[in-house]
């Protein structure tokens, strides 16, 4: 049995550097390359040796797929395809490939020039890693070789993220990559055909959330955010540059727009502006609303929003600030932080994810007094508010994606181990599929059953179609007779004369003969007139043939009767039929072994 | 067999003809056309190729077919049939016999044999399948033929194994239309058992081609008569690959589950067993989540329509939490609390609420399996603004229905209000209006609801105040936030004064009690000192007045909280916005006893008094003429009266009052000195008769259109005072010299023809009918004037622009400024049609402006809203001056028949006659016009 390999070399039972090797109808395809922000050693990127000991991962690998533009997907690519060296060709959409060097590079700069770390990629290092770079459109099937096609599916999580569907001969996988099901402000939903993989790899960050309606979410965060500037309080907002900042600007600023409210709203520049260019830029991966109005105004060219000066930080009067980084750990956040932190009227809202031991992770927790670098203490009194906007599938979308794909099996990557658990419990149960979850190194193998294709002949098949009812019924298997050729690596279903006719072969007949002891008192040529009646009278629909030379026809099949030497009354009879009539031919044999009826004349 | 046909088209038409002359001997003319039959006959004879013919028989199909030669086109085109080759002609002479065998009247039975005759020999599957849909048409066209039902039935039984998907499709339409469960019961193919129709049909749920499934599907829907099982088949394909079958299927299920919403049917796996409505209900709640967006829109639409369903589905569709032991209730402040209890599933508002807690009972959780569970609040956050709307429909239809289950969406619909889509928004507002009758806001959720008060889009806004006039509040303090938001609003957007302050009022005389602790609050009375008194012409302040005074209505302590100044305001309001302040019983004053009158008038009185009036005026015939004109005076000052005091009559007392006007005017035209005088003499005095001729004249069709609900009765009285006036404009002319002088000469004119058709005066001379048809007309008295239920003139009135501003619209001569219309019309049938903009220049010019049908906005019944723009331009002036803009209703008197009359033709024809009597256009005014102050200036060089 033909299997597919599964080996997450990151992002198995974890989250972050996903790395998912997949080797299916013999081709290998590396899913993503990212980096782990937890660590600063070479725990960040994933374990490349796992392919190769040493030398490069061309030979290995037929290729390379990035689902998205976030580093924890793409930020190990230029490590692998530079400096541990590789090739091949790197699939990602054009979204994707716009805006990944621009986080590669600034991720570079953070970790070279601020943390002053050697052996590191150059900028050079991403320009050529970029070169290697195939875009994917929405929807378009990409032959890799000659056997391998991917194809990708909007995947909404941000911009260019996609689901692709990886198909070698009638074997096929999905990787989601990260997704989201439920629309937001600018992107859509994911949304995947029926095309029934065998293995559907999904992520699993919210295993165990089912999120409220969104609408209350919002409605939620713009109320605060109101009443906040309304009291004449400053609202602070961490985020990270790209993805949920695009929306929760969306957010305000159409708020803002509503309302006719007056106070600004402010963004910390840098990498945002060159990020929103391309925001406008992508327009057709964005949702419904801002597709259908970008005619008149393109969403993401901000009225109320303008960029942030440093200064502003002390200006009186309420204002709302978008700061990076989105965890409160530095950066401008933080030191607007420290400045509004003193007052209740402000407030701070966390949009997401805060890692254990950022500032960002202790005040949501209640702390209340902060121990800052130099002994000194901050009191918070400003108000910290919580709310998820996460742009992953919850438990539910995560069951409408499987709803929609049907794939044959399951796998979870990119998740706590503890949450995968509960949820594959719930697949297993529901779907009835496998499911598994593998951690990081270790494989998996799932067994597929690919459908062998056979060319059948266009004659044979509609006299088939002939032979059988009216009524198409294709759930129903229905057997036919024919002759398989395997003929260079193609199969073909023909007729069996067109068979003989192209191997050049002679037809053989082939007949079976078998004899019937009887006890039967009368003449043969009575007997043979009895067995005639009854099979007449059995065998309804048939011709039934009585010659004169003492034979009986049952269609084709001859019955002769003849007395046996010692005993009179003791009739031995002759069935003789062809291979074609065999069904037939066991039935009239087993009918006569039973004896004639009595009652026969 | 050609030659025949010729010789039968042409008889055919001869015989038309004289039909016609012995039936209707008295009409003079008939016109006759050349016989189409024979027309296209000749044209297909001459075509070469099939391209010539199918050009012919394209052409052919424009031009409507007489009935009474529909048979022989139809001979004509089965010929030709026959004769052709080539599949694309065959198929167009197909589809034509279909479109024929619409033709009203002609009964299609006659080509019944051979329409089957042709089937039977067709080979090309293209035009066998629209064949098979001619066969349709004929078959419904022959709803009481049993034998030809049966043939037809029987030859989609036969095609239905065609290897073409288009061919099988037509035949289980076919099937699907004509089959009955009875009749036709066919024989199959291999053995003697019978099968019906249904069972045919539901074999082809299982075809290879979507298409075909598809059409099986709706063809199962058509039919009325259902077996059970089919719905287990019908819920199997609602996981169908294809999304058209996906959608079919919703439909079969929904028709399945309205036919029998009681049956019980098993939850498979498990031995329980629920109604069919509920089970229906939940499959199709799941596809609210589906692949495709218009099987998504298909099942939230049809889930608004599932009105038998039990209450405890329909709640679970609102909760997106599993379906477990553990029932928690959704309202907003539980929401937050119970969320952790559960310990299933975080909600991801709260920070670290998900860490994974003890382990559930797996068996109790169905995440999909429960498919009601969550399909609005999907169908709510959908991507698809469609959806999203489908499902805010659907809400409310069930809501309507159920009490509780409003209860339960009103935090989905308030949620709905802060959508991207400015439609769903408004959609969700006017939803929540419709249900609050059945609900009682919280503080919480009135809350959310004023946030919207901000909103810059006035629409919106309105639709809210709308909502808040319907709305039930439970405690003080909701009144007290509601009123802060209502001025914050009236702060923020002054333009929406009217509509705040009507807001106010309902909002005051729907909670009595609850404003009655709040007065010396609002009225910011105190027990010890005088307070300032506050300005009355702050608008805050009338609102907060609005508020109390119709609270005081019903309950009558509350004016002993009243300060003097108070009162003296309340005198004020009464008089200056008395639709605003009801009648108040107060103590002392003297208001009292004006007040209890007019609180006594109610609409029945009210409407006594009309008839009254209208009574009184019937006696006239038997005053003087003075004594006549003084009572129609009276009686029209009262009406007009009438009307500014009780809203509910003012159509009705309008139309009295114009209607007496015009007779006023009819009787002293009639009355004038001048009738005695010698016709020289009196040249000058006609002047006066001539415009009050003129005037009726306007009046009655403003009488005629601007009111509406009128019945035939009124419109006839109506016609019957122009008949008048246009009898008295006519003498008034046949007074003149001129035309005594040239009416001998006038022959075979008008007026000989009413000579003809008039049997008394066709025997005098021209001369002694103007003669005749003045004394009638004096003679003639006042037709009595019966009231319709309910009669509503149509208003307009423009709020913006206000014609208040002094800042003249400067713009470039040679340029166009736009400016902003933004208007009410009040009872007005087809604003799309009549309502226009008319500007008016100083310099008299006018243009008259057709504003688009999309600017009309239809925020409540009988109420329109024109929202629009008119481009003005204008060359240089050297002052700023005022133009007027004001908004017509266009009329036209044939208006009424053009609607009814049916449409021509009986296909795509385009050159359709247009209906030639020549109708009286015109257009009333009806909007007080605004004055708006412009400039343009001279272009710079």
């Amino acid at each position: 049995m033909p299997e597919i390999k599964v080996t997450p070399l990151g992002a198995g039972q974890d989250v972050g550097r996903s790395c998912i090797l997949v080797s299916i109808g013999g081709k290998n395809i590396m899913l993503d390359c990212g980096m782990h922000m937890g660590y600063n050693d070479d725990r960040r990127f994933p374990d490349f040796s796992y392919i190769t000991q040493n030398g490069r991962l061309t030979e290995f690998l037929d290729c390379v797929i990035i689902s998205h533009f976030h580093l924890d997907h793409c930020g190990a690519l230029p490590f692998m395809s530079e400096m541990v060296g590789y090739d091949g060709p790197i699939y990602m959409t054009h979204p994707t490939k716009a805006i990944c060097p621009i986080l590669l590079e600034d991720f570079r700069k953070i970790t070279v020039d601020k943390k002053g770390e050697t052996n590191f990629f150059t900028s050079q290092m991403i320009k050529d890693c970029m070169k290697k770079v195939v875009p994917l459109n929405l929807h378009q099937t990409v032959q890799v070789d000659d056997e391998l096609e991917i194809k990708a599916y909007y995947a909404g999580h941000v911009l260019g993220a996609a689901m692709v569907h990886i198909k070698v001969g009638s074997e096929s996988v999905v990787y989601t990559g990260d997704y989201n099901m439920t629309p937001d402000r600018h992107l859509g939903a994911a949304w995947i055909d029926k095309c029934r993989p065998d293995l559907l790899i999904s992520e699993s960050t919210y295993a165990t959330t089912i999120r409220d309606s969104k609408r209350c979410r919002e409605r939620d965060f713009l109320k605060k955010v109101h009443e906040s500037i309304e009291r004449g309080g400053k609202v602070l907002i961490p985020v990270f540059a790209l993805g949920r900042a695009q929306e929760l600007c969306i957010l305000l600023e159409t708020f803002w727009e509503r309302m006719n409210l007056k106070a600004p709203i402010y963004f910390s520049t840098g990498l945002t502006e060159k990020a929103n260019h391309y925001y406008k830029l992508f327009i057709t991966w964005t949702n419904q609303k801002i597709r259908k109005t970008f005619v008149q105004r393109n969403m993401f060219e901000f009225k109320h929003i303008k960029a942030f000066d440093r200064s502003y930080a002390d200006n009186p009067g309420p204002m709302v600030v978008f700061a990076t980084p989105g965890m409160l750990h530095a950066g401008q956040s933080l030191q607007i932080f420290k400045k509004w932190a003193g007052n209740e009227k402000n407030m701070v809202i966390m949009p997401g994810y805060c890692v254990q031991g950022t500032i960002g992770h202790k005040i949501l927790n209640g702390q209340r007094k902060l121990e800052m670098e130099g002994r000194s203490t901050l009191d918070v009194k400003l108000q910290v508010e919580y709310m998820s906007f996460s742009a992953h599938a919850d438990a539910k979308g995560i069951m409408q994606l499987i709803r929609m794909a049907e794939p044959r099996n399951m796998l979870l990557v990119h998740g706590e181990a503890v949450k995968m658990e509960f949820l594959k419990g719930k697949i297993e149960q529901e779907f009835s599929i496998d499911c598994h979850m593998p951690a990081n190194g270790e494989t998996v193998a799932v067994t597929t059953n690919p459908s062998v294709p056979v060319d059948i002949s266009l004659n044979l098949l509609k006299r088939e179609m002939a032979l059988g009812g009216p009524l198409p019924d294709p759930k129903k298997p229905r057997t036919m007779h024919g002759t398989l050729i395997m003929k260079e690596n193609s199969l073909k279903l023909v007729s069996s004369e067109q068979a003989l006719k192209e191997l050049g072969l002679n037809e053989h007949q082939l007949r079976f003969t078998c004899r019937v002891q009887l006890q039967d008192p009368h003449s043969d040529s009575d007997t043979l007139h009895r067995i005639y009646t009854h099979l007449k009278s059995v065998l309804k629909g048939y011709t039934i043939q009585h010659l004169p030379d003492g034979t009986v026809m049952v269609e084709s099949i001859v019955i002769k009767v003849s007395s046996c030497a010692e005993d009179a009354n003791t009739k031995v009879l002759l069935l003789s039929w062809s291979y074609q009539d065999e069904d037939l031919g066991s039935f009239l044999s087993t009918l006569l072994k039973k004896g004639l009826p009595s009652g026969l004349c | 067999m050609a030659a025949h046909l010729k010789k039968r088209v042409y008889e055919e038409f001869s015989r038309v003809v004289q039909i016609t002359h012995e039936e209707a001997p008295a009409k003079k003319l008939r016109l006759s056309k050349p016989s189409k039959s024979a027309a296209l006959h000749i044209d297909l004879c001459k075509a070469t190729n099939s391209t010539d013919a199918l050009q012919y028989l394209l052409h052919f199909a424009r031009k409507p077919v007489e009935v009474e030669s529909v048979e022989g086109v139809v001979r004509i085109l089965l010929e030709h049939y026959y004769k052709e080759t080539d599949n694309s002609v065959r198929l167009k002479i197909a589809s034509l016999l279909g479109l024929l065998s619409k033709t009203q009247g002609f009964s299609p039975d006659c080509i019944v044999d051979d329409a089957i005759n042709t089937l039977n020999n067709e080979k090309s599957h293209q035009v066998l399948a629209q064949l098979l849909d001619t066969l349709l048409v004929i078959g419904t066209q022959l709803p009481e033929s049993p034998t030809v039902r049966l043939r037809l039935i029987q030859m989609a039984c036969k095609h239905l194994s065609d290897t073409y998907f288009g061919v099988r499709n037509k035949c289980l339409k076919l099937l699907g239309c004509l089959g009955t469960v009875d009749a036709p019961l066919t024989k199959d193919n291999e053995g003697a058992d019978v099968r019906d129709v249904q069972t045919i049909i539901s074999d082809y749920f299982g075809d290879q081609d979507p298409r075909v499934r598809t059409a099986a599907l709706k063809a199962m829907v058509g039919h009325r008569h259902h077996l059970m099982y089919v719905c287990l088949q019908a819920c199997r394909l609602l996981t169908d690959d294809y999304e058209q079958v996906r959608s079919a299927a919703v439909q079969m299920v929904w028709v399945l589950s309205q036919l029998y919403p009681e049956s019980i049917v098993p939850i498979p796996s498990s031995n329980e067993e629920i109604r069919l409505v509920d089970d229906a209900f939940g499959k199709i709640s799941h596809m609210v989540s589906d692949g495709s967006w218009m099987v998504r829109v298909q099942a939230a639409k049809t889930l608004g329509s599932m009105l038998q369903v039990s209450p405890h589905f329909l709640e679970q569709t609102l909760d997106k939490k599993l379906m477990s032991d553990l029932r928690r209730k959704r309202t907003a402040h539980e929401r937050a609390k119970e969320l952790f209890t559960s310990g299933e599933f975080s909600s991801g508002r709260k920070w670290a609420d998900d860490a994974p807690k003890e382990k559930l009972d797996r068996n109790t959780v169905y995440l999909i399996a429960s498919g009601a569970c969550g399909a609005f609040v999907h169908g709510l956050e959908d991507e698809m603004f469609e959806v999203r709307i489908a499902a805010v429909d659907a809400l409310s239809k069930l809501a309507r229905s159920s009490p509780s289950f409003a209860e339960k969406c009103l935090d989905f619909l308030v949620d709905m209000f802060n959508d991207e889509i400015e439609e769903v928004r408004l959609q969700s507002i006017h939803v929540l209006r419709e249900i609050s009758t059945h609900i009682t806001l919280r503080e919480d959720q009135l809350d959310t609801v004023l946030a919207v008060l901000e909103d810059s889009s006035r629409d919106i806004r309105e639709a809210l105040h709308e909502l808040i006039c319907y709305t039930n509040v439970s405690t003080k303090e909701c009144v007290q936030l509601a009123l802060l938001e209502l001025l914050k609003n009236l702060n923020k957007y002054p333009t929406d004064r009217n509509s705040v302050w009507k807001c106010l009022k309902f909002l005051g005389s729907r909670h009595p009690t609850l404003v009655l602790p709040l007065v010396p609050e609002l009225l910011s009375t105190h027990p010890y000192f005088d307070t300032p008194e506050p300005d009355m012409d702050d608008p805050a302040y009338i609102a907060v007045l609005v508020l109390v005074f119709n609270a005081a209505k019903s309950c009558p302590t509350m004016p002993a909280l009243f300060s003097d100044h108070t009162f003296r305001h309340y005198a004020y309001l009464r008089d200056s916005l008395s639709h605003l302040v009801p009648p108040l019983r107060l103590p002392g004053n003297g208001l009292d006893l004006v007040d209890s009158r007019c609180s006594s008038g109610s609409v029945e009185s009210a409407q006594l008094f009309l008839q009254q009036s209208l009574n009184r005026v019937s006696t006239i015939q038997n005053l003087e003429a003075p004594g006549a004109q003084e009572l129609l005076n009276f009686t029209i000052r009262d009406l007009q009266r009438l009307g500014e005091l009780q809203m509910e009559l003012a159509g009705a007392a309008d139309f009295c009052a114009t209607y007496l006007r015009c007779q006023l005017l009819l009787m002293k035209a009639l009355q004038e000195k001048l009738w005695n005088m010698a016709v020289p003499l009196c040249l000058k005095q006609n002047v006066t008769a001539t415009a009050a001729a003129q005037q009726i004249l306007e009046e009655t069709y403003k009488l005629e259109f601007l009111y509406g609900g009128l019945e035939s009765r009124q419109v006839a009285t109506i016609h019957h005072v122009r008949l008048q006036a246009k009898a008295l404009q006519l003498v008034l002319t046949a007074r003149t010299r001129l035309f005594l002088a040239e009416l001998p000469h006038l022959q075979d004119s008008f007026v000989d023809t009413l000579l003809e058709l008039m049997p008394r005066l066709s025997s005098c001379k021209p001369v002694e009918m103007v003669k005749i048809l003045q004394t009638t007309l004096r003679q003639s008295g006042l037709l009595q004037l019966r009231l319709p239920e309910q009669i509503h003139r149509a208003t307009a009135t423009i709020i913006e622009p206000t014609g208040e501003s002094d800042n003249p619209l400067r713009f470039t001569t040679g340029l166009v400024v736009a400016l902003d219309i933004d208007a009410t019309l009040e009872h007005v049938q087809d604003p799309q049609n009549t309502v226009k903009v008319q500007v008016l220049y100083p310099d008299g010019q006018s243009h008259v402006i057709h504003p688009k049908p999309g600017d009309f906005r239809k925020p409540a019944p009988d109420r329109h809203r024109l929202i629009t723009q008119v481009y003005l331009s204008h060359t240089a002036w050297t002052e700023p001056s005022q133009i007027e803009v004001r908004l017509l209703l266009a009329y036209s008197s044939s208006s009424t028949t053009s609607l009814s009359a049916p449409k021509l033709g009986w296909s795509d024809s385009v050159d359709g006659l247009q209906s030639p009597e020549a109708a009286v256009e015109g257009t009333i005014p009806f909007s007080k016009p605004v004055k708006v102050y412009i400039m343009p200036k001279p272009a710079r060089r």
